[in-house]
């Protein structure tokens, strides 16, 4: 007999009486602002939720990662400096400072935001960039986990991930740190989708030809 | 072999004040922080009874949904595996990445990989591994096992790591600074994870429904490991398997609260097919798992979703340092689940325990963690685990205990009052009990000489 | 039943609980071939040791409609691990049976007050792990959700001039645990230690409690390094004249 059988043998022959599953209930939890508790709860892990900037999105990433020279766009308000479908391997967002992207839930009970190969197309684009910048429209924030579950990419995508905070580890002397082997920050703009711009802002490395 | 001296190991760690005394607080600190976090969801309980149902559930039609796993991973693009034990699951990974000519894998964190002792299989091939989860890494250079399941060098100070990471990166052996030891980590793994031919995670979770297996980590080293190398390989133990997505829910909400006392990790990760282009393969993996199912006593220890939470609260593990068990599995959960692994080998960790029953409050998924550890020791004794020098003991025990008049005797003979419990006539050592303790005194008369002289035996007082 | 140990070490806390309950008018027997519940044997896994002892005990105790100890570790193996005898009615009994000092008071007769006993001094009560996780006579703090409640404190906050002091880590195991405390020695002591400096960080000298062999392992411990505690049972507080 094949590993297969043998196991499959073993566990049906001898194992614990049939006992019925149980049904999840609803432990649905009333009040409370879902984008103020979604805000609390990515900041418990370091993470921080803002408001859509006043003065635009491109103007608030220039001023927030001034350094950053590569910045991958994966959402039309933003253009960057490289979309996704142009990096020729995954281990090509290394070099990657800020990458942008929108995700289509946030959970509030835990501060979470999912990404799937559909909203990152390259999935390495999520980890292996310094900073991660998402923008979440406040509608799409469910209260709980059990509610984030019944989300359909959850049964379409091959990869999903809910990111809730930016890479960290404890393992040194139980102390957290920020990052580990992930990004430095992850940033939730609380912009309804599209967000609502004048036009397409330019990167200030794309000059207009004279 | 001779059987793992858990206790000897331990004398060591408690001969080091500094280590033992941080260890016990970071430690501890994880048992308060997981209260703080089960005291902000009300349903907690709820959860918790849920939870082990759903797994009480699951483990009694495990191979219905491991087919259901299989069927759905398949259909997904995914190649699934079976191994019955540690070599068959080491060799079927080493077929894989000899097949593709992969010769550096790099790997997040697995206690299942721990158990098949994988990584020097594979280094005797000329495979080189490396460890991304920060704790894992730190103790794979220093050629430890994990001393933890969740924080593998917890067991180390900062300062020692400073000096770990002199002694293989060159870098500053003073900075003994938790962020600056975390740069340099990153700086060292990132490029070998970036030019891995293959990558390997363990699984948390999986799920039927959907044929995807779940990773749970602070670090994010899981979708580096699973997402940068085309090629890409998890071992799950058969005992993972859950329904699905709404089940899912439940366990998400538990684990990481259980565990260091946050609501969720940074990154929960769900993996159920290759992307594009690439190559996804899951080795599901029994190694002793439908020989633990059919036990009817210790089967329930299968339900574990490895939180480490009774570990935390463990006040014999907090003072014992997790190395001193020498066991893949530590603490109460290791208690009741190294024996099935080898009982000749752990035949005495059933008795680094005193029962205290702190351990099953904590355990998400109700393992009555504490009653089976009470139940190993009659395993022992059953299956000839006991010594000459205890079985003879207990005998005398028995006997003295069950005769009154015997009993009596001996306990009005003052001194020797001691050697009629086991816990002294055991081991014949007062001096043991006496090395860190005074020896109780034995008062003037017995309570059965002051009834006697002052009620009568019969229960009258001294009047007729 | 007076806890063998009791017996042999402790004989004035088997008299306080002996006259405790005859202050609150019980009728009290004391079947005088008792000896030992069984416990040493059985925690060890040598249930076929136990057998003997457990008939005995049986044989003893069947007969009674309420079987007081003071000892929250026997009475946590009498009613619900007490398997080395054979199952049979008088075993069912005795297991159904059985309660713990602080269980009688509260549960059976409801004292409301102890006029006889005062205690002017501030205490710690530690709760056995039998007595609390066994016995479910605190609530516990694994359980942060379940109501705050404690049988051996509300008998003490009954006792005239009696404090309570609050100390850190207030369910850790004290690190008795049977054969554990020799064949664990030192990790058994590690924890007698650590525990006596979290109750003595209260300023509290008194140590309170319903188990008598925690108190034994902690004060071997205390005798080693320092003198100023004292331990006393909560029978002996309750009956008066220990202060």
């Amino acid at each position: 007999m094949d590993a297969r059988e043998d196991i499959l043998t073993a566990i049906r022959d001898h194992g614990p009486a049939p006992r019925e599953l149980s049904r999840v209930p609803d432990f649905h939890r009333d009040g409370g602002d879902l984008a103020d508790l979604f805000t609390a709860a990515l900041a418990r892990l370091d993470g921080q939720a803002i408001p859509p900037p006043a003065a635009g999105l491109r103007q608030w990433l220039a001023a927030t990662f001034p350094d950053a020279t590569r910045i991958c766009s994966a959402v039309p308000e933003v253009t960057g400096t490289i979309t996704p479908d142009q990096f020729p391997d995954w281990a090509a967002p290394a070099d990657v400072d800020v990458t942008v992207v929108r995700t289509p839930l946030g959970v509030a009970e835990t501060g979470s935001i999912l990404l799937t190969e559909k909203e990152l197309g390259v999935n390495t684009i999520a980890v292996l960039a310094q900073h991660l910048v998402v923008l979440l429209d406040p509608a799409d924030i469910v209260a709980d986990v059990h509610l984030a579950y019944r989300h359909p990419s959850f049964r379409q995508a091959a990869y999903a991930v809910l990111l809730s905070g930016p890479s960290g580890s404890a393992d040194i002397g139980g102390v957290t740190v920020h990052p580990a082997q992930g990004v430095t920050t992850l940033t939730a703009v609380l912009a309804p989708a599209p967000l609502q711009a004048p036009a397409p802002d330019r990167h200030p490395d794309e000059r207009s030809t004279p | 072999m001779k059987p793992v001296d858990q206790v000897r190991n331990s004398l060591g760690f408690l001969e080091d004040p500094t280590h033992e005394h941080a260890f016990d607080t970071l430690i501890w600190g994880l048992r308060e922080r997981r209260d703080a976090a089960a005291r902000e969801v009300p349903e907690w309980e709820d959860l918790r009874t849920l939870a082990s149902r759903i797994k009480e559930h699951t483990l009694s039609h495990l191979a219905d949904y491991l087919e259901q796993f299989e069927q759905r991973a398949t259909a997904n693009g995914a190649r699934v595996h079976w191994a019955r034990d540690a070599h068959e699951h080491n060799q079927i990974v080493y077929d894989i990445l000899a097949a593709h000519g992969a010769k550096t894998l790099v790997k997040s964190k697995s206690m299942l990989t721990e158990e098949c002792e994988m990584r020097p299989f594979m280094e005797r091939r000329g495979i080189t591994v490396t460890e991304t989860d920060l704790g894992e890494r730190i103790q794979q250079l220093d050629h430890q096992p994990p001393s933890h399941i969740v924080g593998p060098a917890f067991q180390k100070t900062t300062k020692d790591i400073a000096e770990e990471f002199h002694r293989v990166y060159g870098s500053d052996p003073d900075r003994a600074d938790a962020v600056y030891l975390a740069h340099v980590m990153r700086e060292h793994t990132r490029p070998l994870i970036l030019a891995a031919d293959a990558g390997m995670t363990g699984a948390n979770f999986a799920v039927a429904e959907t044929g995807a297996v779940v990773t749970v980590t602070n670090e994010g080293n899981a979708d580096l490991s699973g997402n940068v190398p085309t090629l890409r390989i998890c071992s799950v133990g058969i005992e993972k398997v859950i329904p699905g997505l709404a089940e899912l829910a439940v366990f998400v909400r538990l684990l990481t609260r259980s565990a260091t006392g946050e609501r969720i990790t940074q990154y929960t990760s769900h993996f159920a097919g290759p992307r594009v282009g690439a190559e996804m393969h899951v080795v599901l993996v029994d190694n002793g798992r439908s020989q633990r199912l059919a036990d009817e006593r210790f089967w329930p220890s299968l339900k574990c979703i490895r939180c480490a939470a009774c570990m935390n609260t463990c006040p014999v593990y907090r003072r014992s340092g997790g190395l001193s068990y020498g066991a893949t599995y530590m603490g109460p959960i290791g208690l009741i689940t190294m024996p099935s692994a080898d009982v000749r080998r752990y035949r005495e960790l059933p008795f680094s325990s005193t029962i205290n029953g702190s351990c099953s409050n904590v355990c998400p998924v109700q393992i009555d963690i504490h009653e089976q550890i009470y139940a190993w020791r009659e395993v022992m004794d059953d299956t000839g685990g006991f010594s000459a020098t205890k079985k003879a003991a207990m005998k005398l025990a028995g006997a003295l205990l069950s005769h009154p008049g015997a009993f009596r005797a001996a306990a009005e003979a003052g001194g020797t009052a001691l050697r009629v419990l086991p816990h002294f006539a055991v081991y014949n050592r007062l001096n043991a009990w006496g090395r860190h303790r005074d020896v109780p005194e034995a008062p003037k008369e017995t309570f059965h000489q002051w009834y006697a002289r002052n009620r009568g035996k019969d229960g009258h007082d001294g009047r007729s | 039943m007076i806890p063998c140990y009791i017996d042999m070490f402790y004989p004035e806390v088997g008299v306080a609980t002996l006259e405790l309950l005859e202050k609150l008018g019980v009728e009290v027997d004391y079947p005088f071939d008792q000896t030992c519940c069984g416990q040493p044997m059985a925690n060890s896994g040598a249930h076929k040791e136990a057998k003997a002892t457990e008939e005995l005990f049986i044989r003893n105790f069947a007969r009674y409609d309420h079987i007081v100890a003071p000892s929250g570790s026997c009475v946590h193996h009498l009613r619900n691990k007490f398997t080395a005898a054979g199952d049979t009615p008088e075993r069912g009994h005795v297991s159904a049976h059985v309660h713990d000092l602080p269980e009688f008071l509260c549960d059976v007769l409801q004292v409301e007050e102890f006029p006889w006993a005062e205690f002017p001094h501030q205490v710690t009560l530690h709760v056995s792990c039998s007595a609390l996780r066994g016995l479910y006579e605190q609530a516990m703090s694994e359980r942060p959700n379940d109501p705050w409640f404690s049988k051996p404190k509300s008998l003490l906050e009954k006792v005239k001039g009696l404090t309570l002091a609050d100390f850190d880590r207030p369910d850790e195991c004290c690190g008795f645990g049977g054969t554990f405390a020799v064949t664990d020695e030192a990790v058994s002591a590690a924890m007698g230690n650590d525990k006596l400096e979290r109750l003595g960080a209260t300023g509290a000298r008194y140590v309170v409690s319903g188990d008598m062999s925690c108190l034994m392992h902690l004060q071997g411990c205390a005798h080693r390094d320092r003198d100023d505690f004292h331990f006393l049972h909560l029978a002996q507080v309750l009956n008066g004249g220990a202060g």
